[in-house]
C-alpha cells in the first residue's frame, strides 16, 4: 500500500447495490406506526371492553401486514408488495421458531446460573440435607457418571453403528433393506422402552442390580440408530470414483472401505458420532429403570447404583424444598452446557476438508506473488 | 535435474516390459441390454493400443472388462475370454486382485485418495494390497519420475493431494498406477477433463512409459489417438445394436487407408 506509485488511479468507489434501504425502512416503520394507531384506537376507545394484550399484538400485526401492502403497492405496484408482505411472514415464522429455544436457553441460565459455584463440579449431594442451602452440594457424581456412562454407550454403539453403515452402503447384501428399514424406525423407538428392554432383560431375569452400564446398555441401544443412519449418510457422499480407483490397485474390498472409504469420511463420522452421543445425553426415562441415580459418588460404571445429571434434575426438581429445585436449574444449565459443547464439536469436526488444508500454507503472503504459480506448471 | 535422466532405484526393468492382453469373443451386457458383442482384440506389449469411437459403443465397458472392473457394476455381466500372457483373467487360475494389480487403470477423471499425502497416494496400492516394501521412499520416487510428476512434488510430498491441478493430480494417478508395476495400464479417456497443456504432458508421459507397460487408452480425441497410438480399434455402435469392432490394425493404417467406409468417416471428422 505505501509504495504504491503515485500515477496510481484512484480505485473506483465501491457501489452500494442495495438501493433505498432507507426509504424501505420508512415505510416499513410508517406500516408498523399506522397499524399500532388504529389498533390502539379500536381497543382503547372503540370496545367497551379490555381485552388481553395478546389479542392486541394479534390485531396489531394483521392490521400492520394490511397496512404495509397498502403502503408498498402505492409507491412499488403489486408485485413488490406481495414480496415484502411474504418476507415479513417468512422472517416471522423464523422468528417464532427460534423463539422457544432461545426462551428455554435464556431461563434456563437466570435460574441456574446464581447457584452455579466452582463446588457444583467438585462435590456430591452425600453430605447435603433437604436444609442445605442451593449452594452448597454438588453434582460431581452425576457428572462424572454422565460421562461415564456416556463414554461406554458410545463405545458400544459407534463401532456396531459405523459398522451396519458400511454394511448398508458398501457391502450390500440381502439384508440391506430390511437393516435400513429397522435403523429408521428404531429412531423412532421411544426412550422408556429401552429402558424397560434393559431392565427387564438384564435387572430382573439375569439379576444384574442397576449399574451405570445397565443404563451405557440402554443408551447405545437408542444412540446405534442415529449414529448408523448419520454414518450411513456419511459415507454415501464418499465418491465413488476412489472406491473404483483403490478396487483397480488390486485391493480387496475390506482394504478399500478401512483405508480409503472411512479416511474420506472420517470428519463426517465424526459428527455422527457426536450426533448420536447428543442424542442421549439428556435421556431420563431409561435411567431411571436402569441406573436408578444416587445422591453419592459411584465412579465404578459397571456396578451399583448410579447418577448421571438429567437423573440429578429429576430427582432434585421433584423435591418440595426450593434449595433443591435451584439446585436442579444448575443441573440443566450444566447439561445444556454439555450438549453445547457436544454439538461445537461436531462442527467443528464436520467442516469440509478444504478449510482445514488450507490453513498450514501461511507461506504465499510473504513469497513473490509469481512464484506459486511457476511451481504449478514448469516448462 | 541432471539426475532425471538416470533412474537410480528403478530396479532391472526386465520385470516391467509389458504384458499381452488377448480378447477373444468379449461381449458384455447391463441387465438385460447388450452393449458390446463379440470383441475380438489383440493388445500387444510394447505398444500403446488406442481404442476410438463416437460416445456410447462400448470402449469404456471393453476397457473395463480387461481388469475385472466392469462387474463390479451391479447388474453388469460378459461372455468371451480375455487373456493376460495366455492366461485367462476370468478362469479360476487367478484371483481378481491378483489380475488388477496387473492391469491398473487411470480414470476419466482424476481420483487422487483426498485423505491421503502427495507420497502416500502413491504409495496407496502397496497398502491396499498388503504388500510390504522395503524401500517405500525409493519406489514413491520412481513412480513419480516414471508418471513424470516428480520435480513438480518433491517438495511438498507431504502435502495433501487435493492442493495439485487436475493435471497433476491425473498425473499422479499415473504414478499410484504404476507403484504396484502393473504389466498393462488401462486409461480411460485419462486427458478429457484436462486443459492442453496437461494433456500434452499425460501423452508425454504415455510415450516413455511405452517400453515399461502395455497401455491401453480410450479417447475420443483423434488427434490424441494419432499421436500416441501404435495401434488402434475403431469401435462402433448402430442404433439400439451393441457395439461392435469395425476395424483394427496399425494405427497409422487406420487414419490413413481404412478398410471400412465407416472408419474413414469416423476418422475424418464425418461423423461421431
Amino acid at each position: 500500500m505505501t509504495t504504491q506509485p503515485i500515477a496510481a488511479p484512484r480505485p473506483a468507489p465501491r457501489r452500494r447495490t442495495r438501493t433505498g434501504a432507507g426509504a424501505d425502512l420508512a415505510e416499513f416503520a410508517g406500516a408498523a406506526v399506522t397499524s399500532f394507531a388504529i389498533t390502539w384506537l379500536i381497543f382503547a376507545r372503540l370496545m367497551p371492553f379490555t381485552v388481553q394484550a395478546v389479542g392486541f399484538a394479534v390485531c396489531w400485526y394483521g392490521l400492520f401486514l394490511l397496512a404495509y401492502w397498502l403502503i408498498t403497492r402505492d409507491g412499488h405496484g403489486p408485485v413488490i408488495a406481495a414480496d415484502r408482505v411474504m418476507g415479513v411472514l417468512i422472517t416471522t415464522g423464523a422468528l417464532a421458531a427460534v423463539t422457544p429455544i432461545l426462551g428455554v436457553i435464556g431461563y434456563v441460565i437466570y435460574k441456574g446460573a446464581p447457584v452455579l459455584r466452582l463446588n457444583f463440579f467438585t462435590e456430591t449431594l452425600a453430605v447435603t440435607g433437604p436444609l442445605s442451602a442451593a449452594t452448597e452440594g454438588g453434582a460431581m457424581h452425576s457428572i462424572i457418571g454422565t460421562l461415564e456412562q456416556l463414554g461406554v454407550a458410545t463405545l458400544i454403539s459407534v463401532p456396531l453403528g459405523v459398522l451396519t453403515a458400511v454394511y448398508l452402503n458398501e457391502v450390500r447384501g440381502p439384508l440391506t433393506r430390511p437393516t435400513r428399514l429397522v435403523a429408521d424406525a428404531m429412531t423412532a423407538l421411544p426412550s422408556i422402552v429401552a429402558g424397560l428392554f434393559v431392565y427387564s432383560i438384564l435387572i430382573l431375569q439375569f439379576g444384574w442390580g442397576f449399574s451405570g452400564f445397565a443404563g451405557s446398555l440402554a443408551l447405545a441401544v437408542l444412540m446405534l440408530p442415529t449414529v448408523t443412519i448419520t454414518a450411513e449418510q456419511v459415507l454415501r457422499v464418499v465418491p465413488g470414483g476412489l472406491r473404483e480407483a483403490s478396487l483397480a490397485l488390486g485391493a480387496p474390498q475390506w482394504r478399500t472401505v478401512l483405508m480409503v472409504v472411512l479416511p474420506t469420511a472420517r470428519a463426517g463420522l465424526s459428527t455422527a458420532v457426536i450426533l448420536g452421543m447428543a442424542r442421549v445425553v439428556g435421556e431420563t426415562a431409561p435411567m431411571i429403570l436402569t441406573a436408578f441415580g444416587s445422591s453419592t459418588l459411584n465412579a465404578n460404571v459397571f456396578s451399583g447404583q448410579q447418577d448421571d445429571l438429567p437423573l440429578f434434575v429429576y430427582n432434585q426438581v421433584s423435591s418440595s424444598q426450593d434449595t433443591q429445585v435451584q439446585r436442579a436449574w444448575a443441573g440443566a444449565l450444566v447439561l445444556l452446557a454439555l450438549v453445547l459443547v457436544l454439538f461445537v464439536l461436531a462442527r467443528l469436526l464436520g467442516r469440509p476438508r478444504t478449510a482445514r488444508v488450507r490453513r498450514p500454507a501461511p507461506k504465499p503472503a510473504t513469497e513473490p506473488a509469481a512464484k506459486p504459480r511457476q511451481e504449478r506448471t514448469p516448462r | 535435474m541432471t539426475t532425471e535422466a538416470s533412474t537410480p532405484t528403478t530396479p532391472a526393468p526386465a520385470a516391467a516390459e509389458g504384458g499381452t492382453l488377448r480378447a477373444e469373443r468379449v461381449s458384455a451386457w447391463f441387465g438385460t441390454r447388450k452393449v458390446l458383442e463379440d470383441v475380438n482384440l489383440e493388445m500387444g506389449a510394447g505398444a500403446v493400443t488406442a481404442l476410438i469411437g463416437p460416445s456410447g459403443c462400448g470402449k469404456s465397458t471393453f476397457l473395463r472388462t480387461l481388469n475385472r472392473m466392469h462387474e463390479i457394476i451391479p447388474g453388469a455381466s460378459l461372455a468371451g475370454s480375455v487373456l493376460l500372457d495366455g492366461d485367462d483373467i476370468y478362469g479360476g487360475t487367478l484371483r481378481v486382485t491378483q489380475v488388477r494389480r496387473r492391469v491398473g487403470m487411470v480414470f476419466q477423471k482424476p481420483n487422487p485418495f483426498p485423505a491421503m499425502s502427495i507420497a502416500d497416494n502413491v504409495a496407496a496400492g502397496l497398502r491396499l494390497t498388503g504388500t510390504r516394501a522395503t524401500d517405500r521412499d525409493g519406489l514413491i520416487e520412481d513412480s513419480l519420475r516414471r508418471a513424470g510428476l516428480w520435480n513438480e512434488v518433491r517438495n511438498r510430498l507431504r502435502a495433501p493431494a487435493g492442493g495439485l491441478s487436475g493435471g497433476q493430480q491425473q498425473r499422479l494417478c499415473i504414478a499410484r498406477s504404476l507403484t504396484v508395476r502393473p504389466e498393462v495400464l488401462l486409461m480411460d479417456e485419462p486427458c478429457s477433463a484436462l486443459d492442453p497443456t496437461s494433456t500434452r504432458r499425460i501423452e508425454e508421459t504415455i510415450g516413455e512409459l511405452r517400453s515399461q507397460v502395455t497401455i491401453i487408452i480410450v479417447t475420443h480425441n483423434m488427434q490424441q489417438a494419432q499421436r500416441v497410438s501404435q495401434r488402434c480399434a475403431f469401435f462402433l455402435a448402430a442404433e439400439d445394436q451393441p457395439g461392435r469392432v469395425v476395424e483394427s490394425g496399425p494405427t497409422e493404417r487406420l487414419f490413413g487407408d481404412p478398410e471400412d467406409p465407416r472408419t474413414a468417416d469416423y476418422v475424418h471428422g464425418r461423423f461421431g
